[in-house]
């Protein structure tokens, strides 16, 4: 089922949750609500379950306009990030819980509950484990119950709230790989909350990044990663640093020397050039974009990291470098650039990407 | 490197540790388990034929039976009123919440003789709405309305002082996933909210009922001390105990006592058994 979002708001004494965000969800799709705290994520995922009211906008399930709609009747699926299990209830009763509390006519026999329970159990790969009390199981396997809880109802679109925060990084990498699998199996629609960008990147289909309220762009991985549409999202996702710039007719210099670089599409002005450390080359400091002075260099992992300083006001640049690199602290080399992005300094909205 | 014995940090020398155990021991045993022993040795001190025929007084028999009915009244009464209070301010933000839970202890900072000097006020003869219930032919103070009112009021905040901080460290997401699941605002209270909290409202329900059996002040002012009619247990020990009639009184006393112990054990047993399921207060 489609979900429209349309001009949400929430506010919370003076600062707003939602400042009027607007998103369509695709039926079947699985899409990543992403933003640091307080970035209003929380606050959409559980506007569309009905646990939060909005205090203004629309919210479409389909046709239907799911804010006439009580918690109950929107049939949704929802994962909290405790899992919320309910401590008293063994497993199998957690998860037959949504089937028995439906009203006579639309309950299904206990025979049907059961088979369905067993069925759920299997499909989260905890057959055998239904006798069990919340409190005897491990994290990862909670998680479970709570999403075969979340499943047995067949919601119309199922929500999760940082469904892998309180998990060890091990077993956050399994359930990720898990879950895109349940997804791919039972084609719900499906909107979880992170503030982990890796995990949002790797397990979603689009992936929607949150700041302050405001949407500040919905696309596949790729498009977040490679094409940000703000500053914000340059900076959130991924790596990068930036370098004060002033832009005259789309030429970029620094500190008043042109840059050898493409002409970008933005007003005149002061702005700020972003660039992503694994963009970044070392050359020879004939023809390069801009030379600098290696002042810090350090081992990270598979590579190499350099902090270059350029310029004037001594901006610093990190490169991500392959680990045989022949270059030293103090060494004066230049820099080419395989991709960047300039934004006006009022930091409102991307002109173009070189 | 010498070995060197180095004491605990933490920890004080032996000799005043023994100090501090010998005077907390000698202390409980001077205030508490001597009292509380004198009763029953007073109260077997002509044997048992005549402690057991101390409760064959009709007036006796009417006292106990008086006690138990307002327990089986005033208790019902707090739970009830325990559990919605302790909803409202664990599950709900609501304007004047810290004044509302300030108020719930009340009961505990006022003198039970003033609490029952109030109904008095209220609904006695001379009281606001005395002529009223006069009218009307309905009588609380000096009768059972009064008694159970007083009573309820003295021991009001027992259901929910147990309750609150539980409910507050459960938090509401459990209920909110029984919503999501399409259960009702009855049926998730019913099958979610009240088991969590079983353990510890039987607690709140046991301190409850000894309070309300045992509470003098309150229910003193309001009963009128009627013999036969308006006393409680409580109340006729102190009439027997004046009528010099030593043996009975202590016979009867050694109830409420019983009773307080009673109480105690199956507290300690709930605490040992299901610490893990009541407040954090609660867990050793």
């Amino acid at each position: 089922m489609d979900l429209k979002i349309r001009n949400l708001r929430k506010d919370y004494g003076r600062f707003p949750a939602l400042n009027g965000v607007n998103l369509d969800i695709r039926s079947g799709e699985l899409i990543a609500l992403l933003g640091p705290s307080g970035s209003g994520k929380t606050t959409l995922l559980r506007s569309i379950a009905g646990l939060e009211i909005p205090d203004g906008g629309q919210i479409l399930f389909g046709d239907e306009d799911a804010l006439q709609k009580s918690v109950q009747e929107r049939n949704v699926g929802f994962v909290f990030q405790s899992y919320a299990l309910f401590r008293h209830m063994k497993v199998f009763d957690n998860i037959a819980f949504g089937l028995r509390v439906r009203d006579r006519a639309r309950r299904p026999a206990e025979g049907e509950i059961r088979r369905k329970v067993l069925e759920l159990l299997d499909l989260v790969q905890l057959s055998g484990l239904e006798g069990r009390y919340p409190a005897q199981l491990s994290g990862g396997q909670r998680q479970r119950v709570a999403l075969a809880r979340a499943l047995a109802i067949e919601p119309q679109v199922l929500l999760l709230d940082e469904p892998f925060g309180a998990l060890d990084a091990q077993v956050r990498k399994e359930l990720r790989r898990w879950l895109r699998q349940i997804h791919d199996e039972t084609g719900h629609t499906t909107v979880f909350v992170t503030h982990d960008q890796e995990e949002a990147m790797e397990l979603a289909d689009r992936v929607a990044v949150l700041h302050k309220g405001d949407l500040q762009q919905v696309g596949t991985p790729d498009d977040v990663y490679d094409l940000p549409a703000t500053p914000f999202v340059y900076a959130f996702i991924g790596e990068s640093t930036s370098l004060p710039v002033t832009i005259s007719r789309g030429q970029a210099s620094l500190d008043g020397r042109p840059l050898a670089l493409d002409r970008f599409d933005a007003p005149d002005g002061p702005a700020r050039l972003h660039i992503r450390p694994q963009d970044v080359t070392i050359q020879s400091e004939d023809g390069a974009v801009l030379t600098g002075a290696v002042v810090g260099l350090r081992r990270s992992g598979p590579y190499r990291r350099a902090d270059i300083s350029v310029g004037a006001g001594h901006a610093r640049i990190e490169a991500l470098l392959p680990p045989d690199v022949e270059i030293a602290i103090g060494d004066r080399v230049g820099l080419a650039f395989s991709r960047s992005a300039v934004f006006p300094e009022d930091e409102k909205v991307l002109r173009k990407a070189a | 490197m010498r070995a060197e014995v180095i004491a605990d940090p933490t920890s004080e020398s032996r000799l005043a540790r023994f100090a501090i155990i010998l005077l907390s021991v000698a202390f409980l045993a001077f205030f508490l388990i001597l009292p509380l022993g004198a009763v029953f040795v007073e109260a077997l001190r002509k044997g048992l034929e005549t402690y057991f025929e101390s409760f064959s007084d009709p007036d006796t028999i009417s006292a106990i039976e008086l006690t138990v009915l307002v327990a089986a009244i005033a208790v019902p009464l707090n739970v009830v009123f325990g559990l919605a209070a302790s909803w409202a301010i664990a599950k709900f933000d609501f304007r004047g919440k810290s004044f509302f839970v300030t108020l719930i202890d009340l009961p505990f900072s006022v003198s039970p003789v003033v609490s029952g000097l109030c109904y008095v006020v209220l609904f006695g003869a001379q009281g606001y709405f005395g002529p009223w219930l006069a009218a009307h032919d309905l009588q609380i103070i000096f009768a059972l309305p009064g008694i159970v009112l007083a009573t309820v009021f003295v021991t009001f905040p027992f259901v929910a002082r147990e309750l609150i901080p539980l409910m507050q460290e459960q938090g509401t997401s459990e209920e909110e996933a029984a919503l999501s699941l399409g259960a009702g605002g009855f049926r998730t209270f019913w099958s979610v909210t009240l088991p969590n909290v079983r353990w510890a409202l039987l607690y709140g329900v046991l301190l409850c009922n000894a309070r309300a059996m045992g509470e003098f002040g309150a229910v003193s002012v309001v009963s009128g001390h009627l013999r036969g009619l308006t006393n409680t247990v409580p109340l006729q020990v102190e009439i027997l105990y004046n009528d010099y009639n030593f043996v009975a009184a202590f016979a009867v006393a050694s109830v409420l006592a019983g009773l307080g112990l009673v109480t105690l054990a199956i507290k300690s047993g709930l605490e040992w058994r299901y610490g893990d399921e009541m407040s954090s207060a609660h867990r050793r």
